[in-house]
């Protein structure tokens, strides 16, 4: 997929600067090429959906923009400059946060040492504040899932769909501009991936840009304003959903074409 | 320190359930007392009640007592630093190899290296200090090497650790040209234990200090929990956990005090600074400095563990090594961290190992490796990482000390104490393995 095609599916405004723009990335693990040449672009305030079979590169990619591995070749803009991404600790200075598919959470700590992890809140003395950080992982807590009580049990100890409100706790703490879930409703009961849905519409209009992965197309459907479909570590598209229809996503995603720019 | 401003969260809740009614708990479970830390503690008691009713009454002598203490030390302080390591999923098999080499260094400086080069006669004041001050160096640089090699180089720590064991030892024996280096310096050898003690009144002094020490520790965490408004335990809970810290100090004290130093050693003493024994006079040994160093090394290595973001990340990076990078932290340069940390803490073993000894040896601190291990161990240090305590190591080196010596005072010969020991060991990780399925978690 080239370039041009996906400015011609990016159906924005002229003169907007996108939040994040990822130009060309490619990443090769040994012989195998998880992204190849991928680019996609993400607004304020948008939430944009990544489509694919199981293995089409979707976290890969995004683990790119988190830090978590280094691309082997293309370009990241954040805000229209050149960012430079080398580690989870760059992503974090450019506000990008992080709900990774496999949670990275420790499982032998509680939900306050997670929560802040790499960032603690310290004393006057340098120690960590374990107070403070309790109390303010019970304020985000109870907003976030009313339920959880388990705040100094180890987080081994919590359900999967606790562990992902820890996760999601997280990312939401502290100042994200850049927000990626990378499926996080999938441990999550009904209820909880009502209020997971909730939460990413609000958090949208605040501002925030949203990569969301899953694969629930129609959730996806309803809660993206885009949506971007990969196979075999390629783009296979970008469209807006009002332009498309499930079947047309879904088609995207098995016959790895788009219905809407290759006629049949 | 924490930049952090928090995103309006919004609130997708609509209603706060009240806490549902706490369970009734149970006594101890309202003392909060880690049900592990009471296992160990009931299992050393085991051992001495036992061992004293077979050596009759022998063993809980305030002599053995102070004998038993003064032998764990050096074992104690090198177990403090391998949780860490073990606790980040790795195993230093060099420790006791390191031992001698960082005892090979000390001994060398103070009777040959400085005397030599600076012109420092033996007996100078300076001489023990910067003997210490050149292992600690070498300990420390060594250890770093080591966790360099594993971190950034990544060789698995069992390799380099074990090539280590061989390398060290030899080192030492090079250093040295095999030859056993002393007598060591009078003020080094202070830091062996019976050498070196604070006296009846110095440790009662320190006995107070240390317990209002506690009482203040336990104090302000609870006032910094209802500062938050987190529950606390009941008052009485709270007394009962003062009334058990104050107590166990002070007898401590107590105990190590009622040693005294034998008559015809005073006559000695008084003879050496030329003055006669007045009748009925008595000395106690009270607190070796073996035992405050280790002391001091429990402290600063807890407060590590659970006080600081070093530690915070030496846990996390033992229980998900992924997640801990993911969140930014450099797994790589924790490594070379924790290893230096030990290396430290080896050098530091090996002023108390070769201060008891008067001297340096070839051998000193042979297997050494495997005790240390086996007290983090039996201490409840998980070998899959993530999970460890300080006190549970130094309670698993007394626990490994006072078997050995209450075998070798029984009469047990060596083949079957050694048997006795690796089966306690494997038995105890059994004990903690069950423990660990019952209240659930890895
Ligand atoms: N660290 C790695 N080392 C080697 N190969 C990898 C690594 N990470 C991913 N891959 C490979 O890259 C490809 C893309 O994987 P990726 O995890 O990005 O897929 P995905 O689209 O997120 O799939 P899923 O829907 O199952 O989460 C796969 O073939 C995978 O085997
Ligand atoms: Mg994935």
């Amino acid at each position: 997929m080239t370039m041009t095609e996906t400015a011609k599916a990016d159906p924005r405004a002229a003169g907007e600067t996108p939040l994040v723009e990822l130009k060309d990335i490619s990443i090769a693990f040994g012989g195998v090429q998880a992204v190849d040449g991928v680019s996609i672009d993400l607004h304020p305030g948008e939430v944009v959906g990544l489509l694919g079979h199981n293995g089409a590169g979707k976290s890969t990619l995004i683990k790119i923009l988190s830090g978590a591995y280094r691309m082997d070749s293309g370009e990241i803009r954040i805000n229209g400059q050149k960012a430079e991404i080398h580690s989870p600790r760059d992503a974090r200075r450019y506000n990008i946060e992080t709900i990774y598919q496999t949670l990275a959470l420790a499982d032998n700590l509680d939900a306050a040492s997670n929560l802040f992890l790499g960032r603690e809140i310290t004393t006057a003395l340098g120690f960590v504040d374990d107070a403070k950080q309790e109390a303010e992982t019970r304020k985000i807590m109870a907003r976030l899932n009313p339920n959880f009580r388990k705040l100094n049990e180890p987080v081994s100890a919590l359900s999967g769909g606790q562990r992902q409100s820890v996760a999601i706790a997280r990312a939401v703490y502290f100042n994200a501009k850049i927000l990626i879930m990378d499926e996080p409703t999938a441990a999550l009961g009904v209820h909880e991936t009502a209020m997971v849905a909730d939460l990413i519409k609000e958090l949208k209009a605040q501002g925030l840009g949203i990569f969301l992965i899953s694969h629930d197309t129609r959730e996806m459907m309803e809660l993206c304003d885009r949506v971007s479909v990969m196979k075999n570590g390629q783009l296979v598209g970008t469209e807006r959903v009002e332009d498309v229809t499930e079947d047309d996503i879904l088609s995207m995603i098995i016959l790895g074409k788009n219905p809407k720019r290759e006629p049949a | 320190m924490s930049d952090a401003h928090a995103n309006p969260i919004p609130s997708t809740a609509k209603d706060d359930r009240p806490a549902p009614k706490a369970p009734a708990k149970s006594f101890l479970s309202q003392l909060e007392i880690d049900l592990r830390l009471l296992g160990m503690v009931g299992a050393f008691v085991l051992v001495c009640i036992v061992f004293n009713v077979l050596t009759d009454g022998r063993f809980l002598t305030p002599r053995n007592i102070f004998n038993l203490t003064i032998q764990t030390v050096s074992v104690a302080i090198m177990a403090t630093g391998m949780v860490f390591i073990i606790v980040t999923r790795h195993i230093d098999l060099s420790v006791g190899a390191l031992l001698a080499t960082a005892s090979a260094v000390m001994a060398m400086m103070q009777t040959r290296w400085l005397p030599d080069t600076l012109g420092l006669p033996l007996g100078h004041a300076a001489l023990p200090w910067l003997a210490i001050l050149a292992g600690l160096l070498a300990g420390t640089l060594i250890g770093a090497f080591q966790g360099w090699l594993v971190g950034y180089l990544t060789i698995p720590a069992f390799i380099v650790t074990l090539g280590g064991l061989l390398i060290w030892r030899n080192v030492a024996w090079y250093l040295t040209n095999g030859q056993t280096i002393g007598p060591l310096d009078e003020t080094f050898q202070a830091f062996g234990g019976i050498n070196g003690t604070l006296g009846a009144t110095g440790s009662w002094i320190f006995g107070l200090i240390a317990a209002a020490a506690a009482v203040l520790a336990l104090l302000s965490a609870r006032r910094s929990k209802a500062a938050h408004g987190f529950p606390v335990k009941p008052i009485w809970a709270e007394a009962v956990l003062i009334g058990i810290a104050v107590v166990a100090i002070l007898g401590f004290v107590a105990l190590l005090n009622a040693y005294e130093v034998p008559t015809r050693v005073l006559e000695r003493d008084f003879a050496a600074r030329g003055l006669e024994m007045p009748e009925g006079t008595t000395a106690s040994y009270g607190i070796p400095y073996s035992v405050l160093v280790l002391i001091a090394v429990a402290v600063v290595m807890t407060v590590i563990a659970r006080k600081t973001r070093l530690g915070r990340y030496i846990f996390a990076t033992g229980g998900n090594p992924d997640a801990a990078e993911l969140s930014g932290i450099n797994t790589r340069f924790l490594t070379v961290k924790v290893f230096a940390i030990l290396g430290a803490l080896v050098a530091i073993s090996a002023v108390v190992a070769s201060a008891r000894l008067t001297n340096h040896s070839n051998d000193i601190g042979t297997l050494d490796e495997l005790r240390v291990i086996a007290a983090a161990v039996i201490g409840g240090t998980a070998l899959s990482g993530g999970i460890g305590t300080i006190y549970g190591a130094i309670l698993g080196a007394l626990i490994m000390q006072s078997l050995q010596s209450g075998m070798a005072m029984v009469g047990v010969d060596a083949p079957l104490q050694n048997i006795v020991v690796g089966t306690v060991l494997v038995a105890a990780v059994l004990i903690d393995i069950i423990y660990r399925r019952r209240v659930g978690g890895k």
